[in-house]
């Protein structure tokens, strides 16, 4: 995949300059180039200067978050503190909601991955009437914004609650606030992308290794499960890392399926938060930072799949 | 391949097919049906067969177009906002993102440069929006916009609350003198789009100038063309299809929109969007006839992206 953004690329070509430059030429050369440097600079602190005056305040006291301002942590810098976390991680569940969104995103992203790559599979390397008629509807659903679908959703989930508890999980078995209710949701949501982009990918998988597979006896399980699913290894961990990210930072199906706030993810928590203490910084920031923190971890450790999920199907919203 | 049974397709797809068909749809039908019925018809067709009297034909788009409530569900303003969501925030990020693309491309710290940007695509909305709060923030104690504004010697400005035109804050022309959408609260929430977006466009648009080949760069400039003249000539044709990708995603996330504005202002002062409004009739209100109307005008407005998209696969298709 082109366009790897861990990569460094464009410094000048290096055999001409192996005879020594004068050194007015180089101070010219690098004067020269002095405003590039500098908007380069520039344009990278505003766009990282939110995302630290957030991580720093989390760990200001917390009078001081919401009386003076971030910048004022760097004339004292002794005085940070774990107890924003602390108190949003105790008093106002973010434990529990940290828990809930690792519930609700994992078997999500994994159903997705799944029953995408049974259906690419059959869409890529079977023949069978309306194929080409059915990937179109799923390129076309694509695009449908999810507020079209919320209301018979819900309408769906009303009607045919289970409304027994859920054994380890909590919440009930189907319907809403129910686990499983909402893995389907995002489940379903996440298809019409990752059918697409996997479908994608296993179509430009050489033909010859499949049909020598098949003429051998291979049943389409074997070749799925043994030749298809490994050889598409960095489409699937693109889709993973997508699909997650999008679970775990989703807000308007929650606020819709998950009525019980026990089993409200991380994000409703934060919109709640942020609807009673508008202007507590000191427990929206700190809150706001433990939702990130997985994100940026994933981001930091597998940025290269990261940019090849977004280079490989940018039609997602 | 040949040698299958005719329903072992089915048997791979029916999965997929299921959940697609239950949860995306069925609904979308549905919600059709829903736009034509009266407030409480959430089931859309079963209620329309239970009771054809529910059925209120035009009414709840006859709502939207007449906007007789506006101060409690501003349709126009929604309206208008989308639209200006879809122009401002498409028409800031993919130029934004293309600067960023060809600027970093020239430094050897690229990598660490083009990471700074697209850090916020990995977070929420949600949490953008706690950042943002905090950087709009009015007191000038904390908010760090409105500090630097009132180090310049000017005052403080509520800019989630602000409906003045963009020069307000920096003039003394006073509030309200907006028209339609070009508010100072839309300008701030359109911002955070665009710090969110920008990484998007620059990694797309960045990818696309890699493909570029240097060769045809050095020619051009062996024959004499001058920066701009490269720009202009050479690698804006070039990237058009890319930057006609980057642009429709742009367009989908610009009409979707609703998080954002949900957890930033939750539509107040008049900075609603369809996907909001749609959100309080339907499930604050109870207005479910017009709420699914709101819906269908979103769905309305991404059709000729369906298209486009559809239009595309199948070229590649035929290109295969």
């Amino acid at each position: 995949m082109a366009g790897n953004a861990g990569e460094v690329s464009d410094a000048a070509p290096a055999p001409l300059r192996v005879r020594r430059q004068p050194v007015a030429a180089i101070l010219r050369r690098t004067f020269r180039r002095l405003p590039l440097h500098l908007l380069v600079i520039f344009l990278a602190l505003l766009w990282s200067i939110p995302t630290l005056a957030l991580l720093l305040s989390s760990f200001r006291e917390p009078g001081d978050v919401v009386t003076s301002g971030w910048w004022n942590a760097f004339t004292h810098p002794f005085d940070l503190t774990l107890a924003n976390y602390e108190d949003v991680l105790t008093t106002r569940s973010m434990d529990r909601a940290f828990i809930n969104s690792l519930i609700i995103t994992i078997p999500s992203t994994f159903f997705v991955v799944l029953v995408a790559a049974f259906a690419a599979y059959a869409f890529a390397w079977m023949q069978f009437p309306g194929r080409n008629a059915l990937f179109i509807v799923m390129v076309g659903l694509l695009v449908v914004p999810l507020q079209m679908t919320l209301i018979p959703v819900l309408r769906l989930y009303t009607d045919l609650t289970i409304d027994a508890e859920m054994p380890l999980l909590g919440g009930r078995v189907f319907g809403t606030s129910s686990y499983i209710g909402i893995w389907m949701a995002h489940t379903a949501y996440g298809l019409p992308f990752a059918v697409y982009l996997l479908r994608n990918f296993f179509g430009s998988i050489p033909r010859d290794i499949l049909e020598s597979a098949y003429i051998d006896g291979a049943s389409d399980a074997r070749i799925f499960f043994r030749l298809i699913i490994p050889l598409s290894m960095p489409a699937i961990a693109a889709l993973t890392i997508f699909q997650f990210l999008w679970v775990w930072n989703d807000l308007l199906v929650s606020l819709i399926l998950l009525g019980d706030p026990e089993l409200a993810p991380m994000t409703l928590r934060i919109s709640s938060l942020v609807s009673s203490f508008g202007t507590q910084y000191q427990l929206l920031t700190a809150a706001a930072f433990i939702s990130m923190a997985l994100p940026l971890a994933i981001f930091f450790a597998l940025q290269r799949y990261f940019v090849q999920g977004i280079l490989a199907g940018s039609v997602k919203g | 391949m040949i040698g299958r049974r005719w329903w072992t397709p089915w048997i791979w797809l029916s999965p997929a097919v299921v959940l697609v068909s239950v949860f995306l749809l069925y609904p979308v039908l549905n919600t059709f049906v829903t736009s034509f019925m009266d407030a409480d018809s959430a089931g859309g067709i079963w209620d329309l067969i239970d009771d054809p009297d529910k059925f209120v034909g035009l009414d709840n788009y006859e709502f939207i177009i007449d906007n007789p409530r506006p101060l409690v569900s501003n349709t126009h303003a929604a309206l208008y906002n989308n639209a200006f969501w879809l122009i401002v925030f498409t028409g800031l990020t993919v130029p934004i993102g293309l600067l960023f693309a060809m600027l970093a491309a020239r430094v050897r710290y690229e990598a660490v440069a083009k990471s700074t940007i697209f850090i916020p695509m990995a977070i929420s909305f949600v949490a953008a929006s706690v950042i943002w709060r905090f950087m709009y923030e009015f007191n000038p104690d904390v908010g760090t916009i409105n500090a630097l504004k009132t180090a310049a010697g000017s005052d403080s400005t509520a800019w989630l609350l602000d409906r003045g035109s963009p020069q307000t804050p920096f003039t003394d022309a006073g509030p309200d003198t907006a028209w339609g959408p070009l508010q100072v609260n839309n300008f701030a929430l359109v911002m955070v789009g665009v710090w969110m977006w920008a990484g998007f466009a620059m990694v797309v648009l960045s990818a696309g100038l890699k493909g570029i080949s240097t060769e045809v760069l050095e020619a051009a400039r062996v024959d004499g063309a001058g920066e701009w003249q490269i720009f202009r000539r050479i690698i804006l044709p070039i990237l058009s299809p890319t930057i006609v990708v980057v642009a429709t995603t742009l367009v989908i996330q610009a009409l979707k929109k609703f998080d954002l504005v949900w957890v930033m202002t939750g539509g107040r002062a008049e900075t609603d969007v369809v996907a909001t409004l749609f959100y309080t009739e339907a499930f604050r209100q109870g207005e479910f006839g017009r709420g699914a109307a709101l819906a269908v005008v979103l769905l309305m407005w991404v059709v000729p992206i369906m298209v486009i998209s559809i239009r595309r696969f199948q070229f590649q298709e035929e290109t295969r």
